[in-house]
């Protein structure tokens, strides 16, 4: 269980998180919506203690880890993976030594037994036979499949998408979105994904909570969301300009 | 005036800021180098960025300061009678201070704007916070084996710079406007002792260490956008360039 407590972050004079609170649930598909410039990254990152809250806390099952030092912290990490907006592969890497990268640094295992597991993980997210390939030869779609494949090689617990689909086509959305729900239920971890694709994340959550204004103000099922009468929830999911939203 | 008074105090505030960053940087980054494992890979990549692919520019830089110190040297040791005092000059002053100045200078424009630039894209592209998420130090990871490159590559740099800059104030001096060849290099031998050498090496790892500690915590905390990483790119190589002179003539009065 991952859990959000009275989360607030401010930069300067701007508050991205006022007093957030979050449950996630073990296994589950978990999407957390919200306009652009909402701090749905930001949210994201506090999980993983790349960013600390300025107060509030953030539990890892019954770990606390806004106080954590460095080593405690990444003994955290451990069971985490994370699939960022851009991929964030190693530009001076192939794919598969991106993807073998956290089995050559963090692991003991013999470059066989790092070479069995790279293999299926590019398969599992179709890109066998790209071994060789630089992540500036890839497509878009491509680059994200090679970075979710990284991300899953350690067989995390918890993987954090961070738009997963952001600037690609909708049929590379559908199927990305597939890839995470397949890979889901082979490899049974919890997902926390941030979005904004409305209403393609639908058949893709468990889950799902809207942030705004630094805090959620609807979560539950894909269908609750739907049906929410919450003016806020009702303009995001239509997409109108005129609403409690302040577009400009 | 209180206007005035409050940016003064502001400015100041930013500037402790950035120097109490740039030292807790530092601090970390030679606490890590003695934290195992080493990155031995990552340091060979690094000495090869940092000291093959600069030798080229060094020998060329290093032999055209020489041939000029030379020609100048000639020239005003001419009217004084003192042709024979030319290698000790040009030796002098590429052992003490061209050496290593110039070539740190040379090494910063080359290398350290290089590495400002690839940390800054690293952070831009999130591959630096993808290495946080993976459970690595990314100061151990990508700072240590440049700030360890730029400790071996910088005085082995300089040694060519000034061996190369002796030879070419040699062809100048000796060659083309006919000094003595013996009284050249005897001058040179018994006019410079072991401690000007040493003072050259002192100085030359000095200012690899402030070249690899500048640039890379500029690339490190570059900020977002192509914008971001042009502009720690610039400030790294105009500090690494302010820091060398400044450092130079300090460590200068101290290691007379």
């Amino acid at each position: 269980m991952i859990r959000l407590v009275n989360v607030r972050k401010s930069f300067g004079s701007q508050t991205v998180l006022s007093g957030l609170n979050l449950d996630i649930p073990d296994r589950a598909v978990y999407v957390v919506v919200g306009v652009s410039g909402a701090g749905k990254s930001c949210l994201l990152k506090h999980l993983i203690g790349l960013m600390r809250p300025d107060s509030g806390q953030v539990w890892i099952d019954d770990i606390e880890i806004t106080s954590l030092g460095r080593r405690a912290l990444n003994r955290v990490r451990n069971r985490f993976g994370m699939l960022f907006q851009g991929g964030a592969l190693f530009d001076s890497m192939s794919v598969y030594d991106n993807v073998a990268f956290p089995l050559r640094e963090k692991t003991q295992k013999s470059e066989a037994e790092i070479r069995d597991k790279v293999h299926e993980r590019l398969f599992q997210v179709g890109l066998a036979g790209v071994d060789a390939k630089f992540p500036s030869e890839l497509s878009g779609g491509m680059r994200k499949r090679a970075a979710l494949a990284r991300s899953l090689v350690s067989d995390p617990e918890i993987l954090l998408f961070d738009e997963p689909t952001t600037g690609l086509d909708p049929i590379r959305v559908n199927a990305i979105h597939r890839l995470i729900l397949d890979l889901h239920q082979m490899l049974d971890f919890t997902a926390v994904i941030v979005s904004h694709e409305i209403p393609a994340v639908f058949s893709l959550a468990t889950h799902i909570a809207m942030l705004h204004q630094g805090v959620i103000v609807e979560s539950g099922s894909p269908s609750a969301l739907q049906e929410s009468n919450n003016p806020v929830v009702r303009q995001f999911m239509s997409g109108q300009l005129e609403g409690p939203i302040d577009v400009y | 005036m209180l206007r005035l008074v409050r940016s003064c105090g502001r400015l100041t505030l930013r500037t402790l800021r950035e120097m109490g960053r740039m030292g807790v940087f530092l601090g970390t980054t030679l606490i890590d180098i003695f934290r195992p494992p080493l990155q031995g890979g990552q340091l060979v990549r690094r000495i090869y960025f940092i000291g093959s692919r600069s030798l080229l520019l060094i020998v060329f830089t290093g032999a055209f300061t020489g041939m000029v110190v030379a020609l100048q040297g000639y020239i005003a040791l001419r009217r004084f009678g003192g042709e024979e005092a030319l290698g000790p000059m040009v030796g002098l002053s590429l052992i003490r201070e061209l050496g290593p100045v110039l070539s740190a200078l040379m090494i910063t424009a080359r290398a350290g704007s290089a590495l400002t630039a690839e940390l800054g894209i690293m952070r831009i592209t999130e591959q630096i916070d993808a290495l946080e998420v993976m459970a690595l130090n990314p100061i151990k990871y990508l700072v240590v084996p440049i700030f360890l490159a730029a400790c071996i590559t910088f005085p082995l740099l300089n040694s060519v710079f000034v061996t190369v800059g002796i030879y070419g104030g040699y062809i100048v001096g000796v060659e083309l406007l006919g000094g003595s060849s013996g009284a050249y290099f005897t001058q040179m031998s018994s006019a410079a002792d072991s401690s000007d050498i040493w003072m050259g090496v002192y100085k030359s790892l000095s200012f690899g260490m402030i070249v690899a500690w500048v640039s890379c915590f500029k690339g490190f905390y570059a900020a977002h956008g192509a914008e971001g990483v042009s502009h720690a790119t610039t400030q790294a190589v105009v500090m690494c360039a302010v820091l060398i002179l400044v450092w130079d003539y300090f460590i200068g009065s101290v290691l007379v």
